[in-house]
């Protein structure tokens, strides 16, 4: 007896599970049981479970019946004369939804070719085992799978041209690249998914050779004279928004110039910016915490009385500046009202990024790296021809990576560009490498893409034969102007009196647990205790009773809250986090103390009352 | 020879100055040439020896530290012979580091004793004779009666042979494990009814899977047994520990068999094997994952795990709360239990290890900040130094 359960409720039991699974598929195609039902039979437990509860991922598979897809032909021309409709293929019993657990059941197999008389469904096409993104990485089936996933995550990092009205849209961290291209080498899914209408990359030439050890670890070799035609090269645009606000007892924010007597007043050269309305006149050129937007607000607290002006005159300024480290040229000025009716302004800054040492670049193939040298044209290494790449790879990216499918699209990407025409490098379908080498050997190359290359520096020919051709390279988001940054000394925070964090706002950078415990594990306690000294602070310690004392250096006086005047005083060094812990403590009612004792004492430390 | 051997007793481990003579005299070498080769070799002990201010600890703690991220990357953390699976890799890295009590996968590996080892029959035998069954091994098919209301069970007759088992004692045994169950045997079946007879479908059903766990013979823990043949010697893998009952069998090699529970090997042998446990287990996990720690390190935190004469893990319950430094124990996980209960006793921090000082920002007594200065004092000083007299 097999027990049946549903919705992991036990219901009863069959004699034979076979018919009693048949018969509830059979009523399921019929209509009389609900599509969304799935059934399975677990052979180790012998149960039979049947799903109807929501939020099951199913799948759509093609039936296959003694060793035969319901599939025909004739089902195709119907379907491409649109006399047959998706959902008319599983009424037919052509097609049926399976869950995770009635495939525990199924036998699928990944092509036609493959169907024996076990199977019991096929897959729609093999590259389906691919999600959206992954499926545009050519030659996909040549790569290994970490790798793919690493390359359709660059492709969604990658500049392109997102929206073709991009310069009516306040998008936040948009880039545009000025001079996108279509791949010479895509898969299928890349028409399918109308990635040709916002393409997000450049086909470039690249060569597979070292550069003065400049391309070391996954570094790039740019050259010069591409990036000065223009490759890669984008804008960023970040939108600055001001709104006037409405707050309680009528008082409202007001965009203008502010007027001289407002409060935290900049200076006159600040405001030059504005136009008279307060707002920044379009392609003026702005660098950081210049104002673009001038505002005041009224004053924080009411009744807030400064006793040195005129009642009427504390609104604060608030103006909108540019944040740290980010120039630009204002690109677009817009006025209009918030669901409020109140005044709402909003500019947007442009700023051109050619590329520099530092940026981000990488290939379909999960092949990242960052922009180690930018070379002159003149010392590029060139070809027979007088070709230069446009980038220099390492070749020690390969090997460990075996991204296969990288060195395959250079290889297509050359006969591509060489024969004019566009690659199909589809998964498990892509033009086959023999006939691409064949296309390049009539074509008058060498067929495994390698050609003599001339050292740029010298014009001596190079011993070894460079493996060169096109490929299709994206420019990724991350790019070091955005990241940039040092300090020596700066803003605090008020409470712990140490570095303030981040980079926006000029912050530190931390010297955090695991770089204390490198030190320690050195043995450098000295070089450790320079590295925190960020909030030094001196403290006074009463002797007798071991809390915080009061020095006052302009009476020369001392004297405990709790010892009172007559008492010795110690003045010690200590972080202030620590000075700030000791205060916590004191407020939790504990009374830490501090026993002090010479740092030239025999060990003997002096008694003291508690 | 000996005078030279003697000469050096003490500076040097016995069993090096040893294995020099015993390699001196097989070459005969003379007197001189022995002393400098004892020489060289202290040179080399002493350059091997940990300097004073060495921060063995986080050195220590780096070296563990470094391999378990690497091994976070790797995905084999289960492997064994055919049934019998280990948890290995960081999950039992942690297990064996917290110290837990319950591990993922208890296992032994039992030792037959010479006399009994030749012979596959006996391992076989004392292999069955451990494995726990339990009421679902033995039976064939469960049938929920519905018309009685009642569960049979068919039973498997060469294995209840082969355990030696009548229908009458599995019977009595379900009796003791199930409560309220009415129990009846039949030379090829069990019935279960419950006693109170207004039953639901789904009661039985539960009492059917119930019925299935119930311990019929063997050693408790012991759920599978796989007898293994290595280098010409017999002996047995089981999945599930119970050392105490397997060191009770008269077959068994018990200077061989082990366990990989820390617990079980702590309460049955104690302290010292425990430790032992500690460095075998760990060492076995870097092994295998391919990785190299040096045996010092994973010696050093055994030694920490078990100085207190239990095994402790670890974590704040364990290791952590026995550092002397309120301060120490406060910045490693809740805080504030360990502050409160230092201010109800009114604790000093002496301020003698690492994390202390670096809250203080003082110099750790570390490396470069250990070494203090020996200075002549002029009386009075503590409350400064008096102007003119610095000089003295």
């Amino acid at each position: 007896m097999i027990d049946v359960f549903m919705d992991e409720k036990f219901i009863g039991e069959v004699e034979n599970q076979e018919d009693f699974l048949k018969k509830v598929k059979d009523e399921r195609q019929k209509g009389k049981l609900p599509n969304t039902l799935n059934i399975w039979y677990n052979d180790e437990l012998k149960e039979v479970h049947i799903e109807i509860a929501n939020g099951r991922v199913r799948r759509p598979l093609i039936v296959v019946e003694k060793g035969k897809s319901k599939l025909t032909a004739e089902h195709l021309k119907k379907l491409e004369a649109n006399e047959l409709t998706w959902k008319e293929l599983f009424s037919q019993g052509v097609m049926e939804y399976l869950d995770a657990a009635e495939e525990e059941n199924a036998y699928v197999a990944l092509n036609e070719e493959d169907v024996t008389a076990e199977h019991t469904h096929m897959e729609i096409s093999p590259s389906i085992i691919l999600g959206l993104t992954t499926s545009l990485v050519p030659f996909a089936n040549f790569g290994q799978s970490s790798r793919l996933n690493r390359g359709s995550k660059a492709q969604k990092q990658a500049l392109g041209f997102y929206s073709a009205n991009y310069l009516v849209r306040m998008d936040t961290d948009v880039n545009i690249l000025h001079y996108p291209q279509n791949p010479l080498v895509k898969s299928f899914m890349y028409d399918v998914s109308k990635q040709n209408l916002h393409p997000a990359g450049q086909n470039i030439i690249i060569a597979l050779m070292s550069y003065e050890g400049y391309n070391m670890q996954d570094a790039l070799v740019f050259n010069k004279g591409s990036i000065d035609l223009g490759l890669a090269r984008s804008t960023y645009y970040r939108p600055y928004k001001a709104e006037e606000l409405r707050y309680a007892g009528g008082l409202i924010d007001e965009i203008c110039v502010p007027d001289k007597e407002v409060k935290g007043y900049r200076s006159e050269e600040d405001y030059k910016l504005l136009e008279d309305d307060g707002i920044i006149f379009p392609e003026s050129i702005v660098k950081e915490d210049d104002v673009i937007i001038g505002k005041t607000s009224p004053p924080r607290f009411l009744g807030e009385i400064d006793e040195f002006s005129i009642a009427a005159n504390k609104r604060r300024e608030s103006s909108i500046t540019m944040r740290h480290g980010e120039p630009g040229k204002v690109d677009f000025v817009m006025v209009t009202e918030n669901e409020e009716g109140m005044r709402l302004v909003k500019t947007r800054l442009r700023h051109q990024r050619i590329p520099e040492i530092g940026d981000k670049f990488a290939s379909r193939h999960g092949q990242k790296g960052v922009v180690g040298l930018i070379v002159p044209e003149a010392d590029m290494p060139f070809t027979v021809t007088g070709v230069k790449p446009d980038l220099i790879f390492s070749p020690h990216s390969i090997p460990s990576r075996m991204t296969v499918s990288h060195l395959l699209e250079v290889l297509a990407g050359k006969t591509g560009a060489l024969d004019g025409r566009t690659i199909d490098a589809t998964t498990f379908s892509s033009e086959p490498e023999h006939d691409l080498r064949k296309t390049l050997l009539e074509l008058g190359f060498r067929e495994d893409g390698t050609e003599t290359l001339y050292n740029g520096l010298t014009g001596e020919k190079l011993k070894a034969k460079i493996f060169i051709g096109n490929m299709y390279y994206l420019r990724l988001k991350h790019m070091v102007a955005n990241k940039l940054h040092a300090r020596a000394s700066g803003r605090i925070q008020l409470l712990t009196r140490q570095p303030i964090e981040g980079r926006a706002k000029g912050g530190g950078l931390r010297l955090g647990e695991m770089e204390k415990d490198c030190l320690v594990g050195h043995g450098a306690s000295l070089l450790l205790k320079e590295r925190f000294d960020s909030d030094i602070t001196r403290i006074q310690v009463c002797e007798s009773c071991g809390m915080l004392a009061v020095y006052d250096n302009f009476k020369n006086t001392q004297f405990c809250h709790r010892c009172g005047g007559n008492i010795v005083i110690n003045t010690i060094q200590i972080s202030y986090a620590f000075k700030l812990l000791l205060d916590e403590l004191r407020a939790l009612g504990i009374g830490p103390k501090l026993n002090l004792k010479s740092k030239y004492d025999d060990g003997s430390r002096t008694q003291r009352s508690k | 020879m000996e005078t030279v051997a003697k000469e050096f007793e003490g500076k040097l481990p016995q069993k090096i100055i040893n294995e020099a003579v015993a390699e001196a005299k097989k070459r005969s070498c003379s007197k001189d040439q022995l002393k400098k080769i004892i020489q060289y070799l202290k040179e080399q002990y002493d350059d091997a020896r940990i300097t004073a201010g060495e921060g063995i600890g986080i050195v220590t703690a780096e070296s563990f530290g470094e391999p378990s991220t690497q091994m976070t990357l790797n995905v084999f953390h289960f492997a064994g012979v055919a049934e019998v699976s280990v948890t290995q890799g960081l999950p039992r890295l942690i297990e064996i580091l917290d110290a837990r009590k319950e591990i993922k996968t208890p296992s032994m590996e039992i030792y037959i004793k010479k006399e009994f080892n030749k012979d596959m029959n006996v391992v076989k035998k004392v292999a069955a004779s451990i494995k726990e069954t339990k009421f679902a091994d033995i039976v064939t098919e469960f049938t929920i009666n519905l018309s009685k209301l009642q569960i049979e069970a068919t039973l498997h007759q060469n294995r209840i042979k082969d355990l030696k088992l009548t229908p009458d004692t599995i019977a009595k045994a379900l009796g003791e494990g199930l409560k309220n169950v009415i129990v009846t045997s039949s030379p090829n079946k069990i019935t279960l009814k419950a006693k109170d007879a207004e039953n639901e479908l789904m009661e039985i059903y539960k009492l059917k899977e119930k019925s299935k766990d119930i311990f019929i013979k063997g050693i408790k823990g012991i759920s599978q047994v796989l007898p293994v043949k290595k280098d010409n010697e017999f002996f047995i893998v089981t999945a599930g520990s119970n050392l105490k009952e397997v060191l009770e069998i008269k077959e068994i090699d018990e200077t061989k068999t082990s366990t990989n529970s820390l617990f079980e090997v702590l309460a049955v042998l104690g302290i010292e094997a425990a430790r032992r446990t500690v460095i075998n287990e760990a060492k076995k996990v870097i092994e295998n994952q391919g990785l190299d720690v040096d045996i010092r390190h994973i010696m050093l935190i055994a030694d920490i795990m078990t100085t207190s004469g239990t095994v402790k893990g670890i974590t704040r319950s364990g290791i952590t709360s026995g550092k002397s430094s309120v301060l120490a124990r406060a910045s490693f996980e809740t805080p504030i239990v360990h502050i409160i209960n230092a201010s109800l006793v009114g604790e000093e921090d002496q301020l003698n290890s690492v994390i202390e000082n670096v809250m203080l920002n003082q110099p750790v007594p570390l490396g470069t900040g250990l070494p203090g200065l020996v200075a002549k004092m002029i009386k009075g000083a503590e409350k400064g130094i008096p102007k003119g007299k610095a000089k003295k």
